[in-house]
């Protein structure tokens, strides 16, 4: 029987694996993936410094760390329950149930879809399904491909697509409807992408911050924004044309597009087919938290953080005794984040485990220092807004923390 | 669609063994370690099933498991999601097919 298992082997995952094996824990890690890495496997972007970050290395580095400490890494299993069963958790998967006192959910982040009519024809994918197709498989997923969305996300995959040598001819938004919300307004777009540039000026988004960073853009708003786009590395991104409707028979043939007005409203008459092979659609992350949901941990509805998030602490405890949460499931951020946080949730583990001796204290609270050292550190940020949706967390926590010790010290 | 064989960071890929597989019948080649969605791609099969209902076509979408828009049939189970399915030698791999929709023949049979 393991000490602890943990599910997902991405940064969160991986990394917390590690710091409860240093520790002396025994530890299982399970993931659906046929490779461990999670979503960093897909990664790959200039830094700052000019080094590339590439995901598929950062990967095989914690694989290797991982299994040099005898953690047992279990592909291609997934888990479709979890329950407290006296002092163990049940974690019910494909291979049969796993128990053990303490369970890391690190199932990361799942994308928002962006409803077009068409979009159930083959050739229609979310941007990240591009991204592993490309990158970690390295099949080519189109020949003349359309991106709907304009987002951090989309910016980060269309530079990886276009180093692969594969052609998108232009990012237009979605249509606006009750189902885009912000995504099909022009205007948000613009607002949103002039911030997340004022923020973090990034080398990330190489392309996308020259643009973001014209200062006659900014001026002159959405409203004499070229009909035809501004190019990003050669592909338009076009925030005055929706996507109405993708075409095709059996397989994606092209999409219909419009011209929109300043708030995003289709001008009649401009409709037009632009033909393609593939669609992507980027409608941004949210935390995949249902593992969490079933096990009745408390949530919280927290906008900054991608949207409902299970409670937890700084130190990554969640209400439920031996439940942790590290990486997106509380909050869309990077890798290097999920990463810290995953040493956070090890090491939280560990103490509560009663491993680590004396100086857990200490390097616990050193993990979660190092946490928002990283933060401040990012190049670009998925939510400009992240600091304050932490700090919403942090407080909710301790509010009903310091609650439950007054309810306490009353009845007792 | 064809692979990427170079790439400028991730360098070359060579030497990858083949694997030969079945899909509706169709034998095709895949490589070691690959994903059914990945092989067919590259073989250019973007439809894997029709809605077991309406018979509209449908591929992958999400590609990491999430979504199960990628559901076919391997060596006789049914629902396996082909973007988390790892091609093995002579795999047989059928894609999802309209199915008789009992309530809808209950109620034009009233």
């Amino acid at each position: 029987m393991s000490d602890v298992i943990i599910i997902g082997a991405g940064p969160a995952g991986l990394a917390g694996a590690i710091a409860c094996a240093e520790n002396g824990l025994r530890v299982t890690v399970v993931d659906e993936f046929i490779k461990p890495g999670g979503r960093l496997l897909g990664q790959l972007h200039q830094e700052p410094s000019g080094d590339w970050w590439n995901g598929i290395k950062e990967a095989e580095r914690l694989h290797q760390n991982a299994m040099n400490l005898s953690v047992d890494i279990r592909c291609g299993v997934s888990v479709y329950n979890l329950e407290k069963c006296s002092q163990n958790w049940n974690v019910h998967t494909s291979i049969g149930t796993l128990t053990a006192p303490f369970v890391l959910i690190a199932t990361g982040a799942a994308e928002y879809p962006v409803p077009v009519p068409g979009w159930t024809l083959p050739g229609v994918m979310s941007i990240g399904a591009a991204q592993v197709m490309t990158n970690v498989h390295r099949v080519q997923v189109g020949k003349k491909g359309i991106i709907i969305g304009a987002n951090i996300l989309a910016f980060a995959i269309l530079n990886e697509l276009q180093l692969a040598g594969i052609n998108v001819e232009r990012i237009v938004l979605p249509e606006k409807n009750p189902n885009s919300q912000k995504a099909g307004e022009p205007e948000e777009v613009l607002k949103s992408l002039l911030h997340a540039s004022h923020l973090a000026p990034s080398p990330l988004l190489r392309f996308g911050s020259k643009f973001m960073k014209k200062d006659w853009i900014r001026k002159m708003g959405i409203n004499f924004y070229p009909k035809n786009g501004i190019k990003i590395n050669g592909t338009p991104l076009q925030l005055r044309k929706a996507a109405l409707e993708v075409i095709g028979k059996d397989q994606v043939e092209g999409v219909r597009i419009a011209d929109t007005d300043a708030n995003g409203k289709v001008i009649p008459g401009t409709e037009k087919i632009y033909e393609a092979d593939f669609v992507c659609i980027a409608g941004g992350l949210y935390p995949l938290a249902e593992l969490a949901a079933v096990t009745g941990c408390p949530f919280h509805y927290v906008p900054e953080l991608g949207g409902h998030v299970p409670s937890h602490s700084e130190t990554m405890e969640t209400p439920l005794d031996g439940l942790f949460v590290a990486g997106n499931i509380t909050g869309i951020e990077s890798g290097k984040i999920a990463m810290a946080q995953g040493i956070t949730a090890g090491l939280s583990i560990a103490k509560h485990a009663g491993k680590g001796k004396n100086n857990i204290n200490n390097k616990l609270q050193q993990a979660v220092q190092n946490i928002r050292t990283v933060r401040q550190n990012a190049a670009i940020q998925f939510n400009p807004d992240i600091d304050r949706g932490r700090s919403k967390m942090k407080q909710i926590w301790e509010d009903q923390h310091n609650n439950n010790n007054q309810t306490q010290e009353k009845i007792g | 669609m064809s692979r990427i064989l170079n790439h400028p960071i991730f360098g070359k890929i060579n030497d990858r063994k083949q694997v030969s597989f079945q899909f509706d019948g169709k034998t095709y080649e895949a490589y070691e370690n690959e994903t059914i969605a990945a092989a067919l791609l590259a073989n250019d099969v973007r439809k894997l099933r029709v809605h077991e209902d309406s018979g509209t076509p449908r591929g992958f979408y999400c590609n990491i498991g999430h979504c199960m828009e990628c559901r076919v049939t391997v060596n006789g189970q049914s629902n396996t999601r082909a973007c988390l399915t790892v091609v093995q030698q002579d795999m047989v791999v059928e894609s999802g097919k309209l199915l008789p929709n009992i309530i809808r023949r209950m109620v034009e049979e009233q």
